[in-house]
């Protein structure tokens, strides 16, 4: 493979381009604004550019140029998923019939949305093992943080409100704690053990009448599965705190297993990881909140709810014969985490994801995407650490220490040097516990030809520490620009153009 | 599907890694093995997944009809450029830019979207996008209530009633504490109860929206801003009709140091409801507590401009339970959306398209009042929407027009018990006089079925 050919010539801001009354004529030449309202509720200027619509594409085209995505090449970025997005997906969305129906159009008017809610939502019930699921929740911490609302609620109805902790593994991502204290809750930090797992003596150690949740990725952030997940579920549920699933990970299990069997009474998903919507450089994201059971009556309004039709118009599917309204009217909910009812043009995306595959489709999706990270996990064993060698799920961690002690060399050197021969970088000094720490997933629809060239690049790479390590501390080198300061950027913070 | 291995491929995988089967290789306990099969909806070929779609797609019969909705979500033209742009693979399957070197243009771009929302609001700084309108201002409100160590919010009701209540939910989480200030007959916020208010200190922040829920350009006067300065109140101005602010006075302009707003009239679909992108700005002061990503300018290595992510010792992946918000994703390809819309528009075009807002809401509320028995509800000087009395039950007057293949406006009596016969209605560039002379012309009948006549 070889790397995608940036174009290096400096790029323009737009508000250098453009001459002012190069004006597009998508509407029409307005009245001047003072015959509408007083001039002194009117700004005096606008000083924003009119350039071409050429000049507009010329520029953005540019621009995605300078830019890396998957549909460029390998993209092995560990707890993102970045698979590949099915085209077909943003098709669906697209339709005006979806794209144009304005959120407050009457429930009657807009059956068809809402029974592609209604469908998503019973279908990752039953994928997940969960009771319901509210697509209310933006993104994946959206979603943690309403579930810990949940809690919140839910222990505040029992009369413990004393229940302030949240623990949460070393190996957790950030948004985990993070989420917990925008509700208020005490963050514990959970030491991993020698295996990489949640240490369920250490947990033992700290569960109490003052534990409320527990927060755990399975597998974990390691690639690890957390096969003592039923004795800890136990352990707290016998505290009386609830469990939390953060889905992250979901790709490593979908079809296989369900949180809900493992006794999780809250979590989350990020359809934008496991259900190929595309990350869009960072979001729209969409973060459906799954909980048991004795949670439903909590989960953020609206809810889609169905009932029987009472004429007997029917279609190919059983949702066919319901009709279906927004709940709004649910006395115990958290309330409305967002302005509208949900990324609903991700729920269309995530459907088609999954009318693509059907069950047995997304059961082996998950096989596959562990065979992946198993197969390059045992060929990059051959030449760097891999600090926990056994059957990994959907990613895995390797070491850069060693290496570094012996040549200089670090992960950020090798990300860099993977940048310059087509890759994108895999997650990096990510989790906190493994020192020099690369941590790699390469997801399902990535073939094994694509897997073996990642790891000749990367073999070369680590040869390459010893023989040559300034070659790669000057990495990248085929890239529009070089490393980049940060030092800087952070110290005379310059976060946006000014005219002269 | 979407998986491209062969069965040869898969058998030396499982050899190279040493197991047998896939089964072996996930090795899940019998207790958790699945007891029962998985229930979603069936796989499908790829034509097929059309077909359903179209056949999902036709139900929804609103998406054609006569629409006076907006009340945060605005249906404005998108040139199709748009589309050409932002869907082009590099930026659609790209993930947040953490790898500077080969993002640049997605960073370029994001600070260019910061750099536009700095210029429309007034502001020093903003920030790279957030979930939503109602989620900035959750945001927002976090900020002030950091800065100033405060645990009391003062809110206009005059404050999208969904923005409202989300701030409520996040709230909640805080143990924060929500006060409400009135609107006035005129349908702005009553400056007077905010001067009052802010008086005993111990507000964060007070929230206006402009153009507010009803509509009208609601913004603190000067005698209103100095009690809010004085008792070191932060001003906080949500902007739910974004479109609002190419010609009306900047927030800046009145005082205001957060603001907090929904883009999705910048090229944005309506799509139900999402996605959209939020976006918070803010003088200079509150930089570092600002939630999300900020994109900054810099140089490489050999001294050439570049971009990055920065001031990350703000965000979660490093600060942890310690961050300034939760937030990891953001909308970043709908900021991008918003940003080329607003390249495209540039200034004579958002004027334009202002304007053509004011003129046809102004065509609009004419022709609805003149129906006998109809009346706007406020006085004061509006945007695009307005409120209108129907004088009997709002609900049974829009379904009634509903059945004439028409949304008439949004019904307040869902969210204001007060204005059970109000509705908002909303009239943009893509209005045409045909909409409006129809409208008109079914609430002269609706308006006859009503009084019996």
């Amino acid at each position: 493979m070889s790397a995608p050919v940036f174009d290096r010539t400096a790029s323009p801001l737009i508000f250098d381009l453009g001459q002012e009354g190069r004006a597009n004529r998508y509407v029409e030449g307005g009245k001047p604004l003072d015959r509408f309202v007083p001039k002194s509720l009117l700004r005096d200027d606008l000083p924003l550019p009119d350039n071409s619509e050429l000049d507009v594409v010329r520029h953005y085209t540019r621009l995605s140029q300078r830019t890396f995505g998957i549909d460029l090449g390998f993209y092995p970025l560990g707890s993102c998923t970045m698979k590949y997005n099915p085209r077909i997906n943003d098709a669906m969305a697209g339709k005006p019939e979806f794209a144009d129906l304005h959120p407050f159009v009457p429930d009657a008017l807009a059956q068809g949305a809402l029974q592609v809610m209604y469908e998503l939502e019973r279908s990752l019930s039953s994928l997940f093992g969960m009771a319901a699921f509210s697509l209310n929740p933006a993104a994946g911490a959206h979603a943690e943080l309403g579930a810990l609302l949940i809690a919140k609620r839910y222990f505040r109805d029992r009369g413990e409100v004393q229940r302030d902790k949240v623990i949460v593994p070393d190996t957790a991502h950030g948004t985990n704690p993070a989420s917990a204290a925008m509700c208020g809750f005490k963050v514990i930090s959970l030491p991993s053990d020698e295996r990489g797992r949640v240490s369920v003596e250490e947990l033992n150690k700290v569960l109490g009448p003052d534990t409320a949740v527990c927060m755990m990725t399975n597998p974990n952030t390691l690639g690890l599965f957390e096969d003592r997940v039923a004795d800890i579920t136990k352990a707290v549920h016998a505290a009386g705190g609830l469990m939390y699933y953060d889905g992250a990970n979901a790709n490593a299990l979908m079809g296989n297993a369900r949180p809900g069997d493992m006794g999780f009474d809250l979590m989350h998903l990020n359809t934008h990881k496991t259900f190929t919507i595309p990350h869009g450089g960072g979001g729209a994201g969409h973060g459906p909140l799954g909980v048991a059971e004795h949670l439903v009556e909590y989960l953020p309004t609206p809810m889609v709810v169905a009932v029987k039709k009472d004429d007997d118009e029917a279609g190919p599917s059983p949702s066919d014969r319901l009709s279906f309204r927004l709940d709004f009217d649910r006395p115990k909910s958290i309330g409305p985490m967002r302005s509208f009812w949900s990324n609903f043009a991700h729920a269309v995306r995530a459907l088609a994801y999954i009318y693509a595959n059907g069950g047995d489709g997304l059961k082996r999706v998950s096989q596959l995407a562990v065979l992946n990270a198993n197969y390059l996990r045992v060929k990059i064993a051959e030449f760097l650490e891999t600090p926990y060698p056994e059957i990994c799920r959907h990613e895995f961690v390797v070491s850069a220490q060693k290496l570094k002690k012996e040549t200089g060399v670090r992960a950020l050197d090798l990300a860099k040097a993977l940048l310059d021969r087509g890759f994108m970088a895999p997650t990096m000094y990510f989790p906190l516990i493994v020192p020099e720490c690369l941590m790699i997933e390469p997801t399902e629809t990535e073939s094994k030809e694509t897997l073996d060239s990642f790891v000749e690049a990367l073999r070369d790479i680590v040869a390459t520490a010893s023989e040559n390590p300034d070659e790669l501390f000057a990495a990248p080198v085929t890239t529009v620009v070089g490393r980049v300061d940060e030092t800087r950027a952070a110290r005379q913070p310059d976060l946006r153009w000014r005219p002269a | 599907m979407y998986t491209p291995h062969t069965q040869r491929d898969v058998a030396q995988m499982l050899d190279a890694v040493g197991v047998s089967s896939l089964e072996d290789l996930l090795r899940i306990p019998d207790e958790l093995a699945l007891k029962e099969p998985i229930d979603v909806v069936p796989a499908l070929p790829e034509y097929l997944i059309a077909r359903r779609f179209d056949a999902l797609a036709k139900k929804n019969t609103g998406a054609n009809f006569r629409s006076f909705l907006g009340a945060g979500a605005y249906r404005h033209y998108v040139p199709p450029a748009i589309g050409a742009l932002a869907m082009r693979g590099e930026f659609l399957t790209a993930y947040t830019p953490y790898q500077a070197e080969v993002s640049q243009g997605y960073l370029q771009a994001i600070y260019e979207w910061q750099t536009y929302i700095c210029l429309l609001t007034g502001m020093d700084i903003a920030n790279a996008s957030v979930y939503d309108g109602a989620t900035a201002l959750a945001e927002g409100a976090i900020m002030a209530l950091n800065a100033t160590g405060r645990r009391k919010l003062l809110v206009s009701r005059a404050v999208h009633p969904n923005y409202r209540a989300v701030l409520k939910t996040y709230c909640d989480g805080l143990d924060v504490e929500i006060d409400e200030i009135a609107y006035t007959a005129e349908g702005v916020t009553d400056a007077e109860a905010v001067r009052k208010g802010v008086a005993g200190k111990d507000y964060a922040a007070v929230v206006l929206q402009s153009p507010n829920f009803f509509g009208n350009v609601d913004v603190l006067p000067s005698q209103a801003l100095d009690a809010v300065n004085d008792s070191d109140t932060i001003a906080v101005a949500v902007v739910a009709e974004a479109l609002a602010l190419a010609a009306l006075a900047t927030p800046a302009s009145w005082g205001a140091q957060i603001v907090v707003g929904e883009a999705q009239s910048f090229g944005v679909p309506v799509a139900y409801g999402g996605p959209y992108a939020g976006f918070i700005a803010s003088t200079n002061e509150h930089m570092r507590r600002i939630p999300g990503r900020l994109v900054g300018k810099t140089v490489d290595n050999a001294g050439r401009t570049a971009y990055v992510l920065t001031l990350q010792a703000r965000e979660q992946h490093i600060r942890r339970e310690r961050a300034t918000s939760n937030i990891c994703t953001n909308q970043a390809h709908c900021a991008l959306i918003a940003t080329i819309y607003l390249a495209l528009m540039g200034k004579t075009g958002l004027r334009d398209a202002a304007a053509l807002n004011f003129e046809r809401s102004r065509q609009l509320a004419t022709a609805v009042s003149s129906v006998d028995g109809i009346d706007l509800k406020f006085a004061a000087p509006f945007f695009n929407e307005f409120v209108v009395d129907f004088h009997q039950n709002a609900a049974a007057v829009l379904a009634a027009l509903e059945e004439r293949g028409i949304l008439g406006g949004v019904d307040l009596g869902r969210f204001y018990p007060e204005l059970a016969t109000c509705v908002v209605m909303t009239a943009t560039e893509l209005t045409t006089t045909a909409d409006v002379d129809a409208l008109a012309s079914a609430l002269t009948e609706v308006d006859r079925v009503g009084a019996g006549v």
